[in-house]
């Protein structure tokens, strides 16, 4: 069976304006909504306290924020978790109040308050240092992790194409984060972890289309770099599809099963290999080709062998 | 021909893929409900123990399923949870002081298994359940403290050798000594360069002042050896909590990560932490009647004390030096090879021990443990009752007038002497540290998260599985084959890495795989499917179609192994579980895709004639 049997080469590059704008605006949207919604940081970053706890019944969330106010605890955030008998409370870091005991503190409040049992199912304590130091390195590892694969490429490729990879690759990231901010999810370790994964795996398609060019550079002959890039394009096509179509019944599978823990990361790989799929087929390829790729590039240089344009002198 | 294998490279990935079998299969075997019996304060478990253990059982009609001594502990497995805990209460309570008796799940692998290194994979806390925390070692204090013992050196030498000084005292970084004449500072100088060879020393004429600042090398080494202490007593707290497979582990320069898995009262497991521990010196009553005092005569300024055997001591009131002035303690041996202690103390213990032991001169001298116990009894504040316990842990004579270094011989075997020196260590006061992070995952939470992971990577599989057969057919088939392996696989490293966890980032990192490992399957058929229609012979085909993929897979799959080991390198916990166990997956994969599927279809299609495929 065979989804896409392509007769002629789709014109890929003749969309790349309106691609071009497409994409521009998606970025400036996301720097504008960083800007002003700002990403909602998890716990690993922020610090504070988190406590996860299980209701035998459905929990009345007023009541509960009633009772830490009643506590002293006026900062307390109280949501559903997943079902509407596990809560999440979320308390920030304060000075008064000694943050490693917080976590059963709490637990008794709600046992006495309520008086129901009360399932302890998760605390998580971060001291204000940690998060600061995670955020500085959250950040580092996505610079550090950009610039390698910069390396990388340009030196199994060419610089052009090692451009166009990353720039494809900061539109993913700078996408991913914008829907992040603009949906306020929150931003936790997993999600940064999942960040990374996105890099990779889009790396990984652009990788593939950029080898396909290269080969056709090399193999057509007096075409323009334009249409070899659209003949590439469409060769790898189907294989594209089909992989993008397997990664993702794959992650609807976490996304769907893998439960809330899972959730955040499960929706950015979801969502970064979506937007990964489309940045390899236009963005990286626009990059190149405004950087004026052509077949010199990419042919290493024939160095002329001195007497060469002269006739042999033995047979 | 092309495709062929020769036969010893086809056996040779029939074996790897079978020895991953044979590691993932721990896995399947279950957990046996035990009681783990260990000892306390470096006190070993032995033979005597492993039969006193076995009466006890037998005495109250408990069965149990094995019993076996290992390394200083004795695991008595059980067949339900009933009889584990029933064990574990009459073990306690017969067992209970000089033991640590704790619940404990262990794996039921079978011996001809674990003989050849087979264990299943270790579960990460938010699968397991248990309590992670990491603490921060004040290293400021650290430094101040040694400062502090710099200054009272300082003091106590120049006043030894009748150098008159003005004042000293310390001075941000520094220490800064002034003197009144230059003769006492080239003497102070000259003393003090020597004595101190570890120190940067400068010398200002002008004003008499003579500083002394520790070097860099100095400082880690301070920083090293507070990091070091902790952790060495944290250890030891944690043996005492009796956690099966606690991790305690140094993170960075100031940082400690301390993994308790299984453990759900973390209130406890805190404050044993936290638990403060004390070293006395008192004086052996040698005047007094020990049988009288048996009986309850105790002379009113002495104290009856007992050892961990439960042997009396008699012991004067007064308490000869507080621990807090021990600066080192070490186990060595001394002239006659017999086990020994030797004590370090800042210059005010000194001087207390000096007063205090040179009119006691041949007396006996008792080493006194004292201990905060948190027991399950609160206050009406709420807050844990501490139980004072002390006990004495040496009895040894004084040789001769002891000063800031001495020695404690009489401390009973090489270990205990070795054990002596931890504890007095763990009585010195050391930098503070505090908890900066710390997270508890329930077990209900761990044993759901397990279950939605499962199913997540089941789901995904059969997602997958009936996609590759709808669309490549056979071959479909042959990449169902390469997955499964690749998971086999990627289960039988993780059992036998020991450092490798399973979280459940982790497992979504093993769905992930399946996707990329799927990726590389569809870059060679596809490329097949491409040679075939460019009218090449089935064989050709096939070559062309693993070659002109193979340089691709790998530029692909390095690129994510490159994302995958930097965020190892800054994760914790969870997510270093999903850089590990995707990194792993990147290779498995690359191995299963290509040449495992190679493999396969060699087998089955190489080198024949063949006019159609079914791809």
């Amino acid at each position: 069976m065979q989804i896409l049997q392509l007769k002629e080469t789709v014109s890929f590059m003749k969309y790349r304006k309106i691609a071009m704008v497409f994409s521009a605006l998606l970025m400036l949207a996301s720097v504008a909504s960083l800007a002003v919604n700002k990403l909602n940081f998890g716990l690993d970053f922020t610090g504070g306290t988190l406590i996860e706890v299980g209701f035998e019944q459905a929990a009345d969330l007023q009541k509960l924020r009633q009772l830490m106010q009643n506590n002293n605890h006026d900062d307390a955030k109280v949501q559903f978790y997943g079902s509407s008998r596990d809560v999440v409370i979320r308390l920030g870091l304060r000075d008064d109040v000694k943050a490693e005991m917080l976590g059963n503190e709490i637990l008794d409040i709600l046992e006495t308050g309520t008086g129901q049992k009360v399932d302890m199912r998760r605390i998580e304590f971060v001291g204000a240092s940690v998060g600061d130091e995670l955020t500085e390195q959250g950040g580092l590892a996505m610079l550090t992790a950009l610039i390698c694969i910069l390396i990388y490429v340009a030196f199994r490729f060419e610089w052009r194409f090692a451009v166009g990879s990353v720039v494809a690759l900061f539109h993913d990231v700078l996408l991913t984060l914008g829907l992040f901010s603009f949906l306020q999810l929150e931003f936790d370790l997993t999600v940064l972890a999942a960040i990374l994964a996105v890099i990779g795996y889009s790396l990984n398609d652009t990788i593939v289309v950029s080898d396909r060019i290269r080969e056709n550079f090399m193999k057509i002959r007096e075409t323009l770099p334009e249409e070899i890039i659209n003949i590439s394009l469409s060769e790898t096509l189907s294989r594209t599809i089909i992989t993008s179509i397997t990664t993702l019944l794959v992650l609807a599978a976490l996304f769907l099963k893998g439960g809330v823990l899972i959730h955040g990361f499960a929706t950015a790989l979801l969502f970064g290999v979506f937007v990964g799929t489309y940045s390899s087929i236009y963005v990286a390829s626009l990059v190149a080709l405004g950087l004026g790729i052509s077949r010199e590039d990419l042919i290493p240089e024939v160095i002329e062998k001195e007497g060469e344009d002269q006739e042999q002198m033995m047979p | 021909m092309l495709n062929k294998y020769p036969l010893w490279k086809t056996l040779m990935v029939a074996l790897i893929v079978a020895l991953g079998a044979l590691y993932a299969t721990p896995n399947l075997y279950g957990e046996d409900p035990a009681v783990q019996v260990s000892g306390l304060r470096g006190v070993e478990a032995n033979i005597a123990t492993l039969d006193e253990i076995k009466g006890h059982l037998s005495d109250h009609n408990i069965d149990y399923a094995s019993v076996v001594l290992e390394q200083g502990q004795v695991l008595t497995r059980f067949k339900n949870t009933e009889d584990q805990l029933k064990a574990r209460d009459v073990l306690d309570d017969n067992l209970g002081n000089k033991y640590s008796v704790a619940l404990n799940l262990t794996p039921a692998t079978p011996d001809w298994l674990s003989a050849i290194g087979g264990t299943p994979m270790k579960l990460g806390l938010d699968l397991s359940g248990g309590v992670s925390f990491l603490m921060e070692v004040n290293m400021n204090e650290a430094i101040n403290k040694a400062k502090d013992g710099m200054v009272g050196d300082f003091r106590g030498d120049l006043l030894n050798e009748k150098i008159r000084y003005r004042s000293v005292k310390e001075d941000g970084d520094a220490i800064v000594i002034k003197f009144r004449k230059i003769e006492d500072l080239e003497q102070g100088e000259s003393l003090l360069k020597k004595r101190y060879r570890d120190l940067l020393f400068t010398t200002d004429e002008e004003t008499l002042t003579f500083s002394a600042q520790m070097t860099d090398a100095k400082l880690k080494e301070i920083r090293e050896y507070a990091l070091q202490q902790n952790i060495t007593i944290i250890r030891n707290r944690v043996n005492e909590l009796g956690v099966a497979e606690p991790l305690v582990q140094r993170q960075g320069k100031k940082h400690i990560v301390i993994e308790l898995p299984g453990v759900q009262d973390t209130a406890k497991a805190k404050e044993i932490l936290n638990a403060t521990a004390t070293i006395e010196f008192r004086l052996v009553d040698t005047e007094g009647d020990l049988s009288a005092a048996l009986n309850g005569r105790i002379p009113p300024s002495s104290i009856l004390l007992t050892d961990k055997d439960g042997k009396p001591t008699l012991l004067k009131k007064r308490i000869m030096l507080t621990g807090d002035h021990i600066t080192d303690a070490k186990s060595g041996f001394d002239e006659y090879s017999r086990p020994q202690v030797n004590i370090s103390l800042d210059s005010a213990g000194g001087s207390k021990m000096s007063n205090g032991t040179k009119s006691n001169i041949g007396k006996p001298m008792a080493t006194v443990f004292i201990e905060y116990k948190p027991t399950d009894r609160r206050d009406p504040e709420g807050n844990i009752v501490f139980e004072k316990v002390q006990e004495v842990i040496s009895v040894a004579t004084i040789q001769a007038r002891l000063g800031k270094s001495f020695r404690i011989t009489g401390a009973g075997s090489q270990a205990e002497a070795h054990n002596l020196a931890l504890l007095l260590r763990a009585g010195a006061l050391i930098a503070p540290i505090t908890i900066v992070e710390e997270r508890t995952v329930g077990p209900t939470l761990g044993a759901e998260n397990v279950q939605l992971g499962f199913q997540a990577i089941v789901m995904g599989f059969a997602l997958v599985f009936i996609f590759m057969i709808i669309y490549y057919r056979a071959f479909g088939v042959v990449a169902n084959l390469a997955l499964g392996a690749n998971l086999v696989l990627i289960i039988g490293i993780m059992s036998l890495i020991p450092g490798a966890t399973l979280t459940l980032p982790g497992m979504a990192g093993i769905v992930l795989t399946v996707g990329m490992a799927v990726d590389a399957n569809v870059l060679i058929f596809e490329r097949i499917r491409e040679e075939i229609r460019q009218g090449k012979t089935i064989q050709q085909s096939i070559h062309q179609g693993y070659e002109a993929a193979f340089s691709t897979i790998i530029d692909a799959n390095i690129t994510t192994l490159i994302a995958a080991l930097i965020l190892f390198a800054v994760g914790t916990g969870p997510v270093k579980g999903f850089a590990v166990t995707l990194s792993i997956g990147i290779i498995t994969s690359i191995f299963t895709s290509v040449i495992g599927s190679r493999t396969v279809v060699n087998a089955i299609w190489g080198g024949k004639r063949l006019e159609k495929l079914s791809i």
